[in-house]
């Protein structure tokens, strides 16, 4: 029976237009919607896979606003068992904040005697993009951690993710408990049933506040980049615009 | 001192890190002079050859970190190996290219030496204090983010720094070194490599032409002119998000904030409406000519050049032309 923690996290849905709040700190939340990482998402499906595989369970947790839940009844739907939420102010936060607070959590459940055999997390997050919370919150744990993997696989009390390397796909193979940061494309997450979501709904969302204050994220502000020239030309329309087509690509020198 | 993580490719410096490395010789010239001081893990094919690479791109010294623990991967042991080399330079600045590899290692650093780090910078300003540019959000936002406590770490995105050798450089000094590595270090590491078999991300990657399909391929088999023009065109195909999730083709050959990010001399996005996801895999090319039935779609309107059609009758038509030109 493998238990597993993932931690999932509220980010804008940067499909649309990315606008920030007036004192530069944020992303301005009135304009987007909310989501979690398609690196997540894959995290949730494996876990959900691994719980399943063997009769364990999956328990989301997320660092973040109240508005956060959201996310977390979405991804129960998913198949998961529990949650838990810390509330806090995403902005007061740095990385090295929530992985102090996951590793709290994690210590805590243990001492009641709820154990996570495996941790899974994004490789980063959508909007901070940090690279860290996980291997950070191993380091906190004193567990081993594998990054940037797209499968894993639980056996016998050790841990079996595979990632592509710069030579090949590699392998690792460590024992539990461990930490493991996902990337996308190993797995392709399951859409929520209905009686998934009617069981959501009916999860109780432990609510919990931080543990320590935060020391922050070093954050001086955040800019939009500046914006692209735009100096389209347009070279035609249809089929006719090959003959423009083909003189573009002898002009740039791409036609062998 | 300056401490710069190398990743290697075919016993040369990959160019992300060859980029890192122009990145740190613009800070060090800040600094007044200060030196630049390169670190290499595990085997090296042609030790003289990267030498010689490495100083021609600004390295005065390269510390090579040899012994068994660094015979397979493991971003703890790589990490240990950077902190002992740290300690022992005084370095207060390090390193490295913004890759899987560079942020895996600079991040298991930060936690040891519990500093900040910050990941995919695109510029600094000043050093006192040191503030660093560095993309979030997927590339649609940049932040600055003070880096005030020493070592400050932190790694270089992908294609912000263009590499610059320097005429008539020495090469790089080579100290081979045997940093400790605990076991707890060694428990997370590759214990098997698979055959590297055709390596699409790395072809997308560094194609010259990459010609990219989305959702108005229509379905997995509205590829064939958009696989010919890359042939033709001897580059390679990039797909979007929603594409490889609807199974059509390959996760290998997405491009965007998940997928590969690119950067080729001209970028043909068919069918692409520019989501900034995507548009974050590819606002680097040097030009881009969309195709696109919808002259208002992002993709069209930041585009270079743009012809509005359908792909399925454009690219076809394209192809022709060529081929009528000789091209094959």
């Amino acid at each position: 029976m493998t238990n597993v923690l993932v931690c999932i996290k509220r980010v804008p849905d940067s499909s649309g237009e990315v606008l920030l709040t007036d004192d530069q700190q944020g992303v301005d939340g009135r304009y987007v919607g909310f989501t979690v990482s398609n690196h997540e998402s894959c995290a949730v499906e494996l876990a959900v896979q691994t719980a399943e595989a063997t009769g364990g369970t999956v328990t989301l947790l997320t660092v973040g606003p109240s508005e956060a839940t959201e996310q977390l009844r979405d991804t129960l739907a998913l198949g998961c068992h529990a949650a838990v939420l810390v509330e806090a102010e995403p902005a007061r936060l740095g990385p090295a904040d929530v992985a102090r607070e996951i590793a709290h959590v994690v210590r805590e459940k243990e001492a009641a005697g709820t154990t996570y055999d495996l941790i899974l997390l994004g490789n980063d997050a959508a909007d901070s993009g940090d690279f860290q919370v996980g291997i950070r919150l191993a380091h906190a744990l004193g567990r081993p951690v594998v990054n940037g993997v797209s499968t894993v696989e639980v056996a016998d009390g050790h841990l079996t993710a595979r990632g592509d390397g710069p030579e090949g796909e590699e392998t690792y193979s460590l024992p539990l408990p461990a930490v493991a940061t996902l990337l996308e494309g190993g797995v392709e997450p399951r859409y929520p049933t209905l009686k998934g979501r009617m069981a959501a709904k009916k999860v109780q969302i432990e609510t919990r506040a931080l543990s320590a204050e935060p020391a922050g994220a070093s954050r001086v502000r955040l800019l939009l980049p500046p914006p692209a020239p735009s100096t389209v030309e347009v070279l035609g329309e249809g089929p006719e615009a090959a003959g423009a087509v083909a003189d573009l690509f002898a002009k740039l020198g791409v036609t062998r | 001192m300056i401490l710069v993580l190398i990743e290697t490719e075919n016993g040369a410096a990959s160019e992300i890190s060859l980029e890192t490395l122009a990145f740190a010789r613009s800070l060090a010239a800040e600094g007044g002079g200060i030196a630049i001081r390169a670190v290499v893990v595990g085997a090296v094919e042609n030790r003289d050859a990267l030498a010689a690479e490495l100083g021609t791109h600004g390295a005065a010294e390269v510390r090579h970190a040899v012994g068994e623990a660094f015979t397979s991967y493991s971003g703890a042991a790589w990490a240990a190996a950077l902190q002992a080399i740290r300690e022992s330079t005084g370095s207060v600045v390090v390193t490295a290219a913004g890759s899987p590899r560079g942020n895996e290692v600079l991040a298991h650093l930060a936690a040891r030496l519990d500093v900040p780090m910050a990941a995919n910078a695109t510029a600094f300003h000043g050093l006192a204090p040191f503030v660093v540019t560095r993309q979030v959000v997927g590339g649609a936002a940049l932040e600055e983010m003070k880096l005030d406590q020493r070592p400050a770490i932190f790694s270089v995105a992908g294609h912000s720094w263009s590499v610059s050798p320097v005429e008539g450089a020495s090469p790089a000094a080579w100290v081979e070194v045997t940093p400790e590595v605990a076991e707890s270090d060694l428990v997370a590491r590759v214990v098997s490599t698979g055959t590297k078999e055709v390596d699409h991300s790395d072809s997308l990657k560094s194609a010259k032409v990459v010609v990219g399909a989305g959702r108005g391929a229509g379905g997995a088999d509205g590829f064939g002119a958009v696989t010919e023009l890359a042939e033709l065109l001897g580059g390679a195909v990039g797909v979007s998000r929603v594409v490889t999730s609807l199974g059509w083709r390959p996760h290998h050959e997405q491009v965007g904030q998940t997928g590969s990010r690119i950067s080729p001399d001209l970028y043909i996005p068919c069918g692409i409406s520019g989501a900034i996801q995507h548009w974050a895999g590819c606002a680097s090319s040097k030009t881009i000519l969309a195709i696109n039935t919808d002259p208002e779609a992002p993709m069209m309107t930041k585009a270079n050049y743009a012809v509005v059609g359908d792909m399925h009758e454009v690219l076809p038509a394209v192809i022709e032309e060529l081929k009528s030109r000789g091209v094959s």
